[in-house]
């Protein structure tokens, strides 16, 4: 278990990082998301024990990263932001150094260089030196690095960065498969990784966690989630309107456009996760002999649900309504 | 081994093979010998002066070191800052003086290496004539303690900042100085505004002061502790540094 408590950090004068706390365990696969200079890696450096915090406790396993700094680390793997890499060593000698840093020797050492190569598809380069790598190749030797101690927790800034689709959909279901075992944090800016391998994902803005909680829990705060998105031909809208509100578990009917063939409505219900809402109302629809073409849930989008809780600061400013969602965390 | 000696071994390892990974290591063996052969032979005049001794090549060693150790050690932690390597290798299982160790052993290492090269010297001074082999061997323990010395204060600057160059000239600036107060020239200018007592003061922290002990063929404790005390202070004060950038 990875236990991260009040971590704050300041550079300056600035709180680049302000009272983060959260828990990841073994079996879990946490996506980190945020906007440009949330704080991600920042905490991630905490974490490693690369910075120290100005406050708070970072706990790895049954070690404290500030107390006990050997032991916690030897827990950890690590994925630097960029992909840091020594430039005149061989990936081969590269990931044996590592090795040996995390205390492999003779036969283990090689094996586990051996494998790390091949979880990583590092074999075609094995014996080049890392200069001359592209990039994607030195971001996937800069991971190999990472695993190459079967570590039970997993530190991964970024790890798709930079990688071709192939590979990022090798990494992904890599990372899915490893976070059965292990405990994984990794940030991403790419929200469709969340929903594919994350089990929890947190977002954070300017330093502060504005949201927590499983992919499907965060796209549950988009505003028009649960809702019913209707289209209807040939029926006045006071009718639709009307008709709609007779039903007790409508809360309220939005008119999106309205002509005097074609009415388009949202009908919000009282209860976002009532499941069976779509199904209310089609029934309604069909007993009221409306024609219609579409009748569908809205389902969240998580891009939508993170632009409305991490506004860039531009926009923040000019707008006067503040946030689209609003999120108790 | 234990655990610490082991990382220190294989951060040393790695910092020497990154050496002669590059031409870099060759280009500077050959310039250090080329030049030691020049001051010694050209500008002493080593047969001219007709005596089996190995002064001639020592005496030039506290100038030589200031462009050539900076050279060796600019790059030590400012490229490791430059390439962010700094937090893989701060984010392994190794504390930070283990890092250090392991970095400045490989680079004095590597120093004692191109000092090595130069036994030719040797061979020759005994070929030509009966020199005091002790006094040589002397000269060569103080000759490495001192370009150790030297080294540590450019592992310091180089932890300073990300560039080598800035790092090269503030490490020839310090050792310079570190020199000067003990150049006999300076110290006879100094006496006239000085006491006799506060210019040996002042020269007794310069490296040139105590490689001349050795020089003579001395090898004092109090001269060992200068050059080891030296370095421990320029790798701890290195400690110092990485930390508080760590820091933020
Ligand atoms: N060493 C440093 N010195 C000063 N400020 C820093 C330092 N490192 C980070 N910051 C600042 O802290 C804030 C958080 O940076 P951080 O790198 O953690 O953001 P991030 O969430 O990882 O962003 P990105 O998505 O761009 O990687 C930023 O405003 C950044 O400018
Ligand atoms: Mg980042």
């Amino acid at each position: 278990m990875i236990k991260i408590e009040n971590l704050v950090k300041f550079f300056g004068p600035k709180k680049a990082v302000d009272d983060i706390s959260f828990t990841v365990s073994k079996g879990e696969v946490l996506g980190f998301l945020g906007p440009n200079g949330a704080g991600k890696s920042t905490t991630m450096r905490m974490i490693t024990g690369f910075i120290p915090p100005d406050s708070g406790r970072v706990q790895v396993g049954e070690f404290d990263m500030l107390n006990d700094p050997i032991r916690a680390k030897q827990l950890l793997g690590y994925l630097p932001e960029n992909a840091p890499l020594y430039a005149d060593m061989s990936v081969y000698g590269f990931l044996s150094f590592a090795a040996e840093l995390r205390g492999l020797r003779g036969a283990a050492r090689k094996k586990a260089v051996q494998e790390a190569i091949e979880t990583c598809f590092l074999e075609p380069v094995a014996h080049q030196t890392v200069d001359t790598l592209s990039k994607g190749y030195k971001h996937r030797a800069c991971f190999a690095q990472s695993i190459i101690h079967d570590p039970d927790y997993l530190i991964l800034d970024e790890p798709t960065d930079g990688l071709d689709p192939n590979q990022k959909h090798e990494v992904r279901s890599l990372i899915r498969n490893m976070g059965r075992r292990k405990a994984i944090i990794f940030s991403t800016h790419i929200l469709e990784e969340v929903l594919e391998v994350c089990t929890r994902a947190i977002i954070i803005d300017r330093g502060h966690i504005v949201a927590n909680g499983s992919p499907n829990e965060l796209k549950a705060m988009h505003p028009n989630f649960g809702s019913v998105r209707l289209n209807v031909y040939g029926v006045a809208e006071g009718d639709v309107r009307g008709k709609l509100n007779t039903l007790s578990q409508v809360e309220r009917v939005e008119v999106i456009k309205s002509t005097s063939e074609q009415v388009k409505v949202r009908v919000y219900p009282k209860d976002k996760k009532d499941e069976s809402f779509p199904t209310l109302v089609a029934d309604l629809v069909t007993k009221s002999g409306w024609k219609f073409d579409e009748l569908s849930m809205d389902k969240g989008r998580l891009d939508e649900v993170f632009r409305g809780i991490t506004l860039p600061d531009t926009v923040k400013k000019s707008s006067k309504e503040g946030p689209v969602v609003t999120v108790n965390v | 081994m234990s655990l610490a000696v082991q990382n220190v071994y294989t951060i040393a390892k790695r910092e020497m093979g990154g050496y002669f990974s590059s031409p870099v290591a060759y280009v500077f063996i050959v310039i250090f010998l080329l030049l030691a052969g020049f001051f010694t032979f050209k500008v002493s005049g080593f047969f001219a002066a007709n005596e089996a001794s190995l002064s001639p090549f020592f005496v030039w060693h506290c100038w030589l070191y200031l462009f050539l150790v900076p050279a060796v050690g600019m790059r030590l932690w400012s490229e490791e800052r430059r390439l962010g390597t700094i937090e893989l290798l701060l984010t392994m299982p190794v504390t930070g003086w283990q890092a250090i160790l392991g970095k400045f052993l490989a680079s004095w290492i590597f120093l004692g290496l191109a000092l090595a090269l130069t036994f030719p010297m040797i061979v020759t001074v005994n070929y030509l004539g009966d020199p005091d082999n002790g006094v040589i061997l002397c000269s060569y323990v103080g000759s490495f303690l001192m370009a150790g010395a030297y080294l540590a204060v450019s592992c310091l600057t180089s932890a300073i900042t990300r560039s080598q160059v800035v790092s090269f000239i503030l490490s020839l600036v310090v050792c310079l100085f570190l020199v000067l107060v003990g150049w006999p020239p300076l110290n006879e200018m100094l006496s006239q505004w000085l006491s006799p007592a506060m210019v040996s003061a002042v020269s007794s922290i310069s490296v040139m002061t105590h490689f001349a002990q050795f020089q003579r063929g001395i090898i004092d404790s109090s001269d060992i502790i200068f050059f080891l005390g030296l370095i421990f202070f320029c790798l701890f004060t290195t400690n110092v540094v990485i930390r508080s950038h760590r820091a933020g």
